[in-house]
């Protein structure tokens, strides 16, 4: 937490014991369990199921979202401290004084998150029925969807970091086999091993602050490590804090290691959606909001936290206003509004609960923008360069009104659902830090360029098509995905301040805190309008003319490190695969000269030796009998030194 | 006469068996120095019995002497093949047991 003000109401998290798991909640496995279960019969029953597999998945996946609506439902009617709930498979790990149990945890920041992946996972598996239907491997692509989603519920459902951790590297693999889902192209398989790397460091970063909370606290639990958080020294919180945030920056793409998110994008459209806009990169939004404990108590890692979200939100947005791919362009925004909710988590009590919002509203209305950009795809071709687009308003009309929601809700246009989200986190960075809200704001200005920058060459203008190029409309099994959504991106925000009440849903985890600002909130949301419209503004003002087909190459030397994605390949090449590769050069060298020298010397000295001494086997029977007689007389004449006096 | 005469020329007689061995090339002759050895042996073990009046070295001559007859058995049938095989007792011609 960053500065200082006065309070004017604060909740702390309440640790209330969890209650047993009964009724509805006894089925809190199941939701893992039918993904889990449609991914193993699709991964392993062949060709049997390729007629119907995808149906199956989609059957499934929507299962598990109608008993998520339950069990929401089911809360919903309980009082506040009443709603978290625990359940306990078996004895994971048994290993001395480390214990482990397979559990589950579902409270209220687990639950919006059961909504969100299964809601917005079954509309993206449906959406993917069309999307898919001319690849000769759809079965297999449902089968690694619907292990994702279950992946991500284990995430998200886990009441101890080691189960978490399960998750985590399940929702990497899937992420893994789905970038690279056309492997057949060197470029996807390239991305999804860039990604797989990319993500292992972060990985050390959340095995280490595992390992260090067992040192610490004795155990891995949720419960635990949060109980008991206080007492630990602030040194130990810091380094929890700050290895949580590395595994956070690994999974969610940001600063430092964002470079796999732009690549990421070579997989198919709906995982680009699902997977790397809506629900696995904000894996790192959880991780942080979950361990509020820690954050609350090590000012450092929190301003940390606080000064990698703000890093992320702006190059993620600079880079999302150069790029010509109309998904890289999608992603560079993702990079950069993940940036606002880790942020939001690092501000503290006044931060968690809209980290959460913004990541809900961005969920739905990112979903839409990506789902409506494959339907662009699937009408060009598969195309992505936004130059050959253009006029496609009229020939996708659907498409168009659906990104029209989602281009309205991520500029926080009012009453679309990320004006909600956006502005609080806005708001509650100026509680804290005056620098860091101008900061959000001036990114919020960017957020309405590079939008308009996309809306403009996509929809708008003149037709810049390929000769081949015949845009339709996309069947209603992906038109009517994207109508849900972008009634969601339109509506989702204002239903969930006005009749979900997410601050007091989210507050008895995550507390909540409250402060006065110097300038009225209405002030501030105006402001930001007006700093949004201006990007729109400066978007419409730089494509007013026709857009060059080909990339205009006398441009700014920031449009030039940003088509480059500001050098971060470069860095990385620079300072991680270079010297690995140089080390590796050296040592290969070492072990050529250095050891296989020493062993092949040390071999050839033997050999020459041997073969010296082998010349005295000559095969003279005589020469034997010689040595022979010359040794018995040698014994003797030891033996009569030795035995005789 | 005195026992320790028989210990000499039993020297004696193993030298020249020994110098035999060593230095004659014909197979057959260094056979027989072969057994002028085992020979100079059992006259050693006999005297020696003589010296110490009891019995133990006649009997040791005796089991010299059939492990003598037994060596004489195959030794003379190696000599034999090779001869059949190479046309020649030499024992410094058949040499390809070697580095």
């Amino acid at each position: 937490m960053i500065g200082t003000g006065a309070v004017v109401a604060q909740t702390a998290p309440t640790l209330e014991p969890l209650n047993a798991a009964t009724g509805i909640f006894g089925y809190i496995w199941l939701l893992i369990a039918l993904p889990l279960a449609g991914a193993i019969i699709l991964l392993t029953t062949g060709r049997l199921l390729q007629r119907w597999g995808h149906l199956l998945a989609v059957a499934l996946v929507s299962a598990a979202a109608i008993l998520g609506i339950a069990m929401l439902i089911e809360m919903m009617g309980r009082a506040a401290e009443d709603r978290a709930f625990e359940q306990t498979l078996f004895t994971w790990v048994f290993a001395g004084q480390f214990n482990v149990d397979a559990a589950f945890q579902l409270d209220q920041l687990s639950m919006v998150f059961v909504l969100l992946i299964t809601i917005v996972g079954s509309i993206i598996h449906i959406y993917s029925i069309g999307y898919m239907a001319h690849d000769p491997d759809r079965r297999r692509f449902f089968g690694f969807l619907n292990l994702f989603i279950a992946a991500m519920l284990l995430l998200v459902l886990a009441d101890n970091y080691l189960l978490l951790y399960v998750g985590w590297e399940g929702v990497g693999l899937a992420s893994y086999l789905l970038i690279g889902f056309w492997q057949y192209k060197s470029s996807a398989a390239a991305a999804a091993k860039k990604a797989f790397v990319i993500n292992r460091v972060g990985d050390v970063g959340l095995s280490l602050a595992i390992m260090l909370m067992f040192v610490t606290f004795g155990s891995v639990t949720f419960d635990t490590v949060f109980a008991n958080a206080g007492e630990a020294s602030d040194s130990t919180l810091t380094w929890i804090g700050l290895l949580l945030l590395l595994a956070a920056a690994g999974k969610s793409a940001q600063f430092p290691l964002q470079a796999w998110l732009l690549d990421a994008m070579e997989g198919p459209t709906p995982v680009s959606a699902l997977i790397h806009a809506a629900t696995m990169v904000t894996a790192g939004v959880y991780l942080i909001v979950r361990s509020n404990a820690i954050y609350d108590r090590t000012v450092f890692a929190a301003t940390a936290v606080v000064v990698i979200g703000v890093i992320t939100m702006i190059i993620g947005a600079v880079i999302g206003s150069a790029k010509d791919d109309i998904k890289k362009a999608l992603a560079g925004s993702t990079m950069s509004q993940i940036g606002y909710m880790v942020l939001a988590a690092g501000l503290g009590p006044v931060g968690y609960v809209f980290a959460i919002f913004h990541l809900l509203t961005h969920g739905v209305f990112k979903a839409n923008l990506f789902l409506s950009a494959g339907s662009v795809m699937h009408g060009m071709n598969n195309g992505v360069n936004m130059r050959r687009f253009g006029a496609l308003r009229a020939a996708m009309v659907v498409t168009f009104a659906a990104f029209t929601a989602g281009y309205l809700a991520i500029m926080g246009i009012p009453p679309f659902s990320g004006f909600y989200s956006k502005d609080k986190i806005i708001h509650a960075a100026f509680e804290q830090n005056n620098i860091v809200g101008i900061a959000a704001v001036l990114a919020a200005g960017i957020t309405g360029f590079y939008m308009t920058r996309i809306m403009v060459m996509t929809f708008l203008g003149k037709a810049r098509w390929e000769d081949d190029a015949h845009p339709h409309e996309s069947p209603p099994v992906m038109t009517i995905p994207l109508i849900i959504l972008g009634i969601g991106s339109a509506f989702l925000g204002m239903a969930l301040v006005y009749w979900g009440d997410i601050e007091s849903w989210l507050a008895p985890v995550t507390g909540i805190e409250d402060r006065p600002l110097a300038i009225a909130t209405w002030l501030l949301e105006l402001i930001t309008l007006g700093v949004v419209l201006m990007g729109v503004a400066a978007a419409v003002w730089v494509y007013r003319h026709n857009v060059p087909i080909e990339p205009p190459q006398k441009v700014s030397a920031l449009t030039v490190a940003a088509r480059q994605n500001l050098y971060d390949d470069a860095t990385n090449d620079l300072v991680a695969v270079r010297p690995t590769w140089y080390t590796a050069r050296f040592l290969v060298w070492f072990d050529n000269r250095a050891v296989d020298g020493f062993v092949n010397g040390s071999a050839a000295a033997i050999g020459g030796l041997s073969g010296r001494l082998r010349r005295l086997q000559t095969g003279f029977t005589r020469t034997y009998a010689l040595v022979m007689v010359v040794g018995v007389v040698v014994v003797l004449a030891t033996l009569a030194l030795v035995m005789l006096p | 006469m005195n026992p320790e005469n028989y210990i000499i020329l039993s020297g004696l007689l193993f030298t020249i068996g020994a110098l035999g061995v060593l230095i004659r090339r014909n197979a057959i002759v260094v056979f027989m120095s072969v057994e002028l050895m085992l020979n100079a042996a059992n006259l050693a073990f006999v005297s020696f019995a003589r010296i110490n009046g009891d019995l133990d070295g006649q009997v040791v001559a005796f089991f010299v002497m059939i492990v003598a007859a037994a060596e004489v058995v195959v030794g003379l049938a190696i000599i034999v093949t090779i001869f059949r095989t190479r046309r020649s007792a030499s024992i410094d011609e058949p040499n390809l047991l070697k580095y």
